[in-house]
């Protein structure tokens, strides 16, 4: 490298160094950067009153006693001789100097026998009986004190006003001050939230962890039939799925009506003990028989039934939750809450009933049709093989693109069908042409590779949007208040811990899991016994790390609706109630200190 | 009987790990695999319960076509696998009775396993496979607190799990001392001659060749160079196999 001249390196830095100016004068102008304001009086002022109000919490409050001095006072002075006006010197009394005056003027006053060592208020009192706070007092050990005031500006009245001294002084012990509970209140409803959050978050983060991990994706493989099968059954089950299970449910709640205890709980023992016997002596592993047709039939069937139970009995049990958790409300009292988190669950499990065994059915038909797909195509003549390969993958790249079309007309409602539905389904057909023509019907696609890269793309796009912002759409949802803010966290923690997860599945030691697929384990057994003792470790750390980041979180939530200590604490900051908001913010720094210290410590240990 | 034709596999569409392998192996058989690091051994255990993806060729094991199974009737046929590892492969922080018990995974109630049930007597034969290789006492312990050698014994142990009629060994002892090599040689040949189990075990030293194994093949870089009883690789034919530059050395 050859050495520049001294001249054109100083030009370069004073380029450098003027572009460097440039680009701060112009940050400067843009955030309005102004020192001035800092160094002004009347802002100083406000900035000191606020410091101390965040300097004295209003944690602790005082019953108070009052004793009061009052004295006559002429605003203005009157046009004749001002009336005698002599204190009572054995209580309290006031002695003004001078003893009338016009309004806006100075005077002087001197206060005796109140309390000793007190502070208070002196007020003037108006004709209309209107307090003005015009200044402080702080008593002396004899009960003296003496203070400057200035008079209100107001209208001239000929009657005598007053001015009243009033010390105050605490009686008996300190208690929590309002402002102190209802912070513990909130406080209690942010730890929780981001509990609740967490936990959810955790539990759907798990599964789609495996899904965005490379090394449990990569050897995931099927031929474009075989995935075309499946994508055209997918939909197709789901709509069957939801369809049957509010058929059993429609039927089921002829029969056992809510209130009717002794047929949930009967029916509940039946169906789970049924499900029980037949996981026991069904699924048993491949026998040399399993491969024969009426043994695989029956196995079919059982299955069948197997599932249909499992819905009944899984929705009994849903019906038996809530009705007796909703009965136990009352006569649990204190703990009534249990009742209610019964309930709640049965509620749950009613809800997503219908789309889970969408979700199962489709899943269970696409793997049956592509099961098909595969003992057809190894039984078909070549030439229709490759009919079925061409068109199996244009049916189903139509049925994707009437998917997508759909999708688009319910977000736009365009009302279009030549652009919503027509169009797609074209489109979609001309791919899965293409996508037939360039593959050979024996190549195998690399699906796992295809799905990892849909659920990481889903979860880099969730995980972008902050749950300050999530919480909006869930605040218009579920409405004001912490379930909406720990929806909002539950699912931001679902894209950030599956991504969390996901790397850590894929930096396992591969050893134990090729061990344990060569002892003949299925995926399932994989993943459970050569996988999950694996992660266990960084998935604690990590779940207790997102805890700690989810207590942070919570406690701004509120700013946006989604309740939790937030929401007092805007609330306060916009009262200018700065000794409240204090409390909060106090409370809001010890329970973060603490999470980090407990995550901390329990991250320790696991790692 | 195992019978191999033909077999090869090239990784990602460049490197050629096995180049068109044919031998054949008889029931009860022990059969040592020799050749340098990176001649294909480890490839060819693989590719016979298909952990790996042949690119070509056909394996044959008592008249099931290995090579065009489904996934399902694999996990028939591995189930009657057992397979040894060179760096054992146990899962480190399990129990050893539970690593020894994932041997079953293939004949148990799949769904049943998933909560980590298993049957009382596979337990029962857990524990006797553990008293087998003389570590029933460390049943209870985690599998990273063992020594290396009890370690491999674990896996040992597993690989009996499985009731199998044939055992792949990785390089079972190239990371052991020659003492504890020579103790799982011989639990190996125990497997072999009492139980008729077929092994095919790769191996580096030439003399744990010439103790345990009835025949060898060798195989560099993906060709099959050798096939035929331990003694008769006399110089010229080791040199084959490891290269000219080679010297013998144990």
């Amino acid at each position: 490298m050859h050495k520049q001249k001294p001249l054109v390196r100083s030009i370069i830095l004073g380029i450098v160094i003027l572009i460097g100016m440039i680009i701060y004068g112009y940050g400067f102008n843009v955030t309005k950067v102004n020192f001035e304001t800092t160094r002004s009086e009347k802002r100083l002022t406000q900035l000191s009153r606020i410091m101390r109000a965040l300097a004295h919490p209003s944690i602790f409050v005082y019953e108070k006693e009052e004793n009061k001095a009052d004295v006559p006072i002429y605003l203005p002075c009157p046009k004749d001789s001002l009336p005698d006006y002599s204190p009572n010197k054995s209580g309290p009394y006031l002695v003004l100097t001078p003893k009338c005056a016009g309004p806006g003027e100075t005077i002087y006053i001197e206060g005796y026998n109140l309390w000793p060592n007190t502070k208070g208020p002196i007020n003037f009192v108006a004709f209309s009986g209107v307090n003005l706070t015009i200044g402080h007092l702080h008593t002396d050990a004899n009960g003296y004190f003496n203070a400057k005031v200035q008079l209100p500006k107001r209208k001239p009245v000929d009657e005598a006003q007053m001015i009243r001294a009033i010390s105050r002084r605490n009686i008996g012990n300190p208690r929590f001050s309002d402002v102190a509970i209802s912070t513990w209140e909130k406080i209690i409803e942010t730890v929780f939230l981001a509990l609740l959050a967490t936990t959810f978050g955790t539990m759907l983060a798990i599964p789609i962890s495996f899904l965005a991990a490379r090394n449990l994706m990569s050897d995931q493989k099927a031929s474009l039939t075989n995935i075309a099968f499946s994508i055209i059954s997918w939909p197709f089950g789901i709509i069957v799925g939801i369809r049957l299970s509010s058929l059993v449910d429609n039927i089921l709640k002829k029969y056992f009506t809510d209130n009717n205890l002794v047929w949930n709980i009967l029916g509940s023992v039946i169906g789970l003990t049924i499900i029980w016997f037949t996981i026991k002596t069904l699924f048993v592993s491949p026998t040399k028989d399993t491969n024969k047709n009426k043994t695989k039939y029956f196995h079919t069937i059982s299955i069948i039934l197997i599932a249909l139970t499992s819905i009944c009995t899984i929705l009994i049990c849903a019906n038996l939750a809530i009705t007796v958790g909703q009965s136990l409300i009352e006569p649990l009292g204190p703990i009534g809450f249990m009742g209610n988190f019964m309930s709640q669950l049965g509620d749950v499990i009613n809800m997503i009933m219908p789309i889970s065994v969408g979700l199962v059915t489709g899943g269970a038909l696409s793997f049956v049709c592509g099961k098909i797909s595969y003992h057809i195509s190894n039984k078909m003549s070549p030439i229709m093989i490759s009919i079925t390969h061409t068109s199996s993958a244009i049916v189903a790249g139509t049925v994707i693109g009437a998917i997508i079309g759909n999708t688009i007309e319910w977000f736009y409602q365009l009302d279009n069908q030549i652009y919503t539905l027509i169009w797609p389904m074209i489109i979609g057909a001309i791919i899965g042409l293409i996508i037939s023509v360039r593959t050979s019907p024996k190549y195998n696609m690399p699906i796992g590779y295809v799905s990892y890269y849909i659920v990481r793309t889903l979860l880099n796009a969730t995980r972008s949007i902050e749950p300050l912002v999530m919480v909006i759409v869930f605040v218009v949802w579920v409405g004001i208040g912490p379930f909406a803010g720990s929806l909002a966290l539950a699912l931001h923690t679902i894209a950030a811990l599956a991504k969390l997860y996901s790397e850590q599945v894929e930096s396992i030691a591969p050893g134990p899991l090729e061990a344990v697929r060569a002892t003949g384990a299925n995926r399932l057994q994989t993943i459970v016994y050569a996988v999950i003792p694996q992660i266990i470790p960084p998935y604690i750390s990590f779940t207790m790390y997102r805890w700690d980041i989810n207590v942070r979180m919570s406690t701004i939530i509120g700013f946006a609706g989604g309740g939790g200590i937030g929401f007092l604490l805007q609330q306060n900051i916009n009262l200018l109630d700065y000794r409240a908001a204090s409390v909060q913010m106090l409370a809001i720094a010890i329970v973060v200190a603490t999470m980090d210290y407990i995550s901390a410590v329990i991250r320790e240990k696991f790692v | 009987m195992l019978s191999i034709q033909n077999l090869t596999k090239i990784y990602d569409g460049k490197v050629l790990a096995l180049d068109n392998v044919s031998f054949e192996v008889n029931k009860g058989e022990f059969l040592a695999i020799i050749g340098l690091s990176g001649s294909g051994k480890s490839t060819l255990l693989r590719c016979i319960n298909r952990l790996i993806e042949p690119t070509s060729g056909q394996i044959i094991w008592n008249n099931l076509s290995i090579t065009t199974s489904s996934q399902e009737e694999m996990r028939f046929i591995r189930r009657k696998i057992g397979m040894v590892f060179q760096h054992f492969n146990l899962v480190s922080r399990s129990k050893v009775i539970t690593n020894v018990l994932s041997g079953r995974l293939g004949y148990i109630n799949p769904t049943l396993s998933l909560i980590n049930r298993f049957p009382q007597s596979d337990v029962e034969l857990a524990i006797k496979q553990l008293e087998r290789v003389g570590i029933a006492d460390q049943a209870y312990k985690r599998a990273d607190e063992l020594s290396g050698g009890q370690q491999q014994r674990v896996g040992v142990a597993r690989a009996m799990m499985q009731d199998p009629e044939m055992i792949l060994a990785d390089e079972p002892v190239a990371s052991l001392d020659p003492v504890l090599a020579h103790s799982i040689m011989q639990y190996l040949e125990k497997l072999n001659k009492e139980e008729g189990v077929t092994i095919l075990c790769s191996l580096h030293f030439l003399d744990l060749v010439h103790e345990y194994a009835d025949r060898a093949i060798a195989l560099n870089q993906g060709k099959l160079m050798f096939d035929g009883v331990p003694t008769e690789i006399d110089d010229k034919k080791f040199k084959n196999i490891y290269g000219q530059e080679a010297k013998r050395v144990g």
